[in-house]
This record gives C-alpha cells, structure tokens and sequence, in this order.
C-alpha cells in the first residue's frame, strides 16, 4: 500500500546517501593568534591517511579574499571543497563590484552556517577551521568546528592543540606581542605538538595576515632536543629495569 | 571420582566474575561508579633530588567528591607517589607497597631504593591485568641517586627526566616540554612544577582547587601541603555567621479554647440512654 511504498522508498534513500561517516586523509592541528598589527597562524604540512603519515606537502593555511586566512584540520577533501564554496562566494562578491569586500568576520558567519546545516543533514564537512583577517585595522580570529560551534577568541586552536597549545597560549599571550615574539611563541606550542601529536610532521608553515595583506612562509621545520640524560642513559642506578 | 573442589588458585586474581559482569553490562546492568581522581600529577628531576606534584581535586562523575583531598601518597622517607586514577586503587596499592617497604627496610637494614617500590608495583599492577585502575608517578632519591619513574594500570613503567599523568597531563606536558632543562634550582623546579600543576588546574576539567608539592633531596624532604590555594572561595561574608542557640520566636498568638456550643437542656428528654 501507499504507507508501506513510501517507507522503503526512505529506506533506501537512506541506504545510497553518501554522508561522511569517518575522516580519511586528515590534517592535524592548527593555530592561531591575534597580535600586534593582524594574525598569525601556524599549521603543519602532514596529511595523515589513518596511522600512516601519506603526505607531507598539504597546504592547510590559504587565503580567502582580500582581507582573510584560513586554517583546516581534519578531512582533506572537504577542506578543499570547502576551498571552492569560498571561492564562489568571493567571486560573487567581486561581480557586485560595489567597492566592498568580504571581511573575516563574515566569512566566518559564512563558514559557520555551511558547517551548521551540513550536520543537521547528517553530512557534515569533517573539519576545524580556523579563519583569521584585519579588516579596516579591526582583527578578528574566529573557529568553526564540524558541528558548526563557532566562536571567536584572541587565540584558537583545532584538534590536539586544544589540549597541548591552548594552556601555553593562555599563560603567554598579550595583546601587543610584535610579529618576532608571535612567531616564537607559535613555534613553541608547535615544537609541543610536534613531540607529542602523533599525526604531526616536522615541516610547517606559518602565516601572517595583517591590514596590508597576507604572506605564507616557506616550509621549514623545528629543531628538537632529545639530550636528557634520562633518555641517554635511562637505567643508571638500576641495571635491568626499563 | 572424588569430586573435591576443583584447583582453585589459592593466589593469583580470580578472573571469574570478569566475564559475568561484562555480561551484565551488556544487558544493560548500570555498574557501580566509583571515585575517580581526575587529576594532574607532575614529578621532575633537578639537580639535587626529585619534586613532585598534585592537583587536589576529587570527582565523581562529574560531581567534585572531595576539594582537598591528598593525592601525593608516602612510600619510604625518601619515597613518595603520586596517583591518578581510581582513588581506592592508588590509596590501596600504595599503602599497600609500603609496608612492605617498611618490612624490607627492617629486614635488611638499609635505606629502601626507589627501583624496589618500582618494582613491586609494577609486579602487583601486572598481576591484576589492568583491574586496578592506578597510574602512579614514582620519585624519590636513594644510594644511587634521584629517580623518577611513571607506572601504568597495566604494569608497564618508564624512567623520564619528567613526567606527567592524569586527565590533565597534557596540558602540564605542555608546560614541561616548553621549559624544562636539566639542572633547574629547587626553586626553579618548584615553580615550574606549581606551574605546570596550575597549567592543568585551569586547563582540565578534572583537576582543581590546590596545588601540593613534595621535594626529595639526598637525606631530607618537603611535603608543601597546599603550597599553592589559587581557588579561594570568593565570597563570604565578612560578618560571619551566627546561629541562636535556642529555638527562635518569630511569632506567639494565644487562642483561648471556648465552648463552641452551647448545651441547652429541654426537658428530661436529654441523654437519656
């Protein structure tokens, strides 16, 4: 009968949905802080496919406009689809040419509605994202989850840098850190990861938005120190143990 | 066929009921919670000794049990440990292994060495297969010199220059792997100890209220209970309260009784049985 029709008609549309139920090839974490003249951000360049680093040449910080930056974690593939709804919409801004352009603080509205609907339609975009710009000398950082929580903070992090970035980032930022004490704090908390995240490789970028535009280093990676005695020799004192 | 009890293992633990109440659990059996201490836990090595460091929060679930409960636990004179994990669990081994580091000592005569604790531990942890729910950081300084040392549930240990365990060791990680060096003052390392605590006080949702320390050098040693109280209750009142020792009056109302009802005799016809 009709009932029973439109029953298993929803049950396999159910059955060939295609909704992200796991993350394949996934970036690590993120960071970001406000400092004195705009924003910077740090993420490494490791694209992880389950425990196997795959690899180690993904751009995960990109610009967005004229005014914005964006850094994702998690799920690669959504992350460059996201990478192309934002192309759209900056596109459709340029066509108004009205003079006007898209700021961070709207992208980021922009961001956080896409995230949000996506999850309420069991599908969500598997990602992190951090998006951070000045705009008319106001600086804004903001962070969208997959959920679509969304918040903004003078310091955001994604993944495991809620747990190892954020305690440093909370004891040692100050409003008007210069662009040399960003950056070393930045490679502090990520020299943290890198020692024990699992997921992250040694060859990051950092990047820095301020009024006048955006630059993305160069990758380069971090030195680490390994020299304890307690690593050299671990067992002195107590031959046997481990 | 005598049928006498069958070999039951006089020592050992009894893996009988494990199956019986995974069983339960499946069918939807609410186990019983017990306490939990969330907890940071700290322990670094500078350059005369070994300093140790606790949160001092309880939960249950996600009710704080106890505001100031003692997590650093006395092993020997020169011994203490740390422990997060199941609050029975580490009260209960590590008084456990202490006493029998007392009988050792008065057997043998000598100061007990950390790797002594170390291995006791790790040998009753094991046997127990990760039942009893205990992460311990072990520190101490004897004959040999400073030792730290991280025990886990299962039995397994490292031997580290620092270390961290609980809810909030990543966030006091963070702290340690950013600052620490090797050779630090005792009043270094007690600040970055009480910093890295703190760091783990704000930062997780399991630790809280103070901070304990405990520095072990060759031949002495300091229980700073409480050395920091970053969470003192904001508001309370400055006159105190004060509470009469008798029953208050509020009010007092006096109803006289009277007779509601007159009784009028007409007749002889009245009560009459």
């Amino acid at each position: 009968m009709v009932s029973s029709q439109n029953e298993s008609s929803l049950l396999s549309s159910e059955g060939d949905s295609q909704r992200t139920q796991y993350p394949y090839v996934t970036g690590t974490s993120v960071i970001g802080i406000k400092y004195k003249d705009g924003i910077l951000m740090a993420a490494d360049m490791g694209g992880s496919y389950g425990s196997t680093i795959r690899y180690k040449s993904v751009e995960r910080l990109k610009q967005v406009g004229k005014h914005s930056l964006i850094g994702a974690s998690g799920e690669i593939s959504d992350f460059q689809e996201i990478l192309r709804y934002l192309d759209e919409l900056i596109l459709h801004d340029n066509m108004w040419d009205d003079g006007n352009s898209l700021g961070p603080k709207e992208v980021h509205n922009y961001l956080t509605r896409v995230m949000y609907n996506r999850r309420n339609k069991f599908d969500p975009l598997w990602n992190s994202l951090i998006l951070g710009g000045v705009k008319n000398g106001k600086k804004y950082l903001g962070s969208v989850s997959m959920i679509g929580v969304h918040f903004e903070d003078d310091h955001v992090a994604t993944g495991f840098g809620n747990h190892l970035a954020l305690p440093i980032l909370r004891e040692e930022w100050r409003e008007d850190l210069t662009f040399e004490e960003g950056v070393k704090l930045l490679e502090k908390c990520m020299r943290n990861l890198l020692y024990r995240d699992r997921s992250a490789v040694n060859k990051l970028q950092i990047a820095k938005i301020t009024e006048e535009g955006l630059t993305i280093s160069q990758p380069y990676s971090l030195k680490t120190f390994w020299n304890f005695a307690a690593f050299q020799n671990p067992t002195v004192g107590a031959e046997g143990s481990w | 066929m005598s049928t006498e009890a069958m070999d039951v293992p006089k020592t050992g633990f009894s893996f009988d009921l494990c199956r019986r109440n995974d069983m339960l659990t499946k069918k939807g059996l609410k186990s019983p919670g017990y306490l939990k201490t969330g907890t940071t836990i700290v322990g670094l090595i500078f350059e005369n000794g070994v300093i140790l460091g606790a949160d001092t929060r309880a939960t249950e679930g996600p009710i704080v049990a106890d505001k100031n409960c003692e997590k650093i636990h006395y092993m020997a004179p020169n011994i203490y440990c740390c422990g997060a994990g199941t609050a029975a669990d580490t009260e209960a081994v590590t008084d456990n292994i202490s006493s029998q580091l007392k009988l050792h000592r008065y057997h043998t005569g000598r100061e007990s060495r950390v790797v002594t604790a170390l291995t006791l531990l790790k040998s009753h942890l094991f046997r127990y297969q990760g039942h009893v729910s205990a992460a311990l950081v072990l520190g101490g300084v004897d004959v040999t010199g400073p030792h730290l040392h991280t025990i886990y549930p299962h039995g397994s240990t490292d031997t580290l220059p620092f270390a961290t365990m609980g809810s909030g060791s990543l966030a006091a990680m963070a702290i340690f792997e950013s600052e620490y060096r090797e050779g630090l003052t005792r009043d270094e390392g007690v600040n970055l100890v009480t910093k890295a605590i703190c760091s783990g006080i704000f930062n997780d949702l399991g630790s809280g209220s103070n901070v304990d320390v405990c520095v072990i050098e060759k031949g002495k040693k300091e229980y700073l209970r409480n050395h920091l109280t970053p969470n003192p209750r904001t508001y309370i009142s400055s006159k105190g309260y004060t509470f009469s020792k008798k029953t208050e009056v509020l009010l007092t109302k006096i109803t006289p009784l009277k007779e509601l009802v007159d009784v009028v005799q007409v007749g002889g016809d009245a009560m009459e049985e």
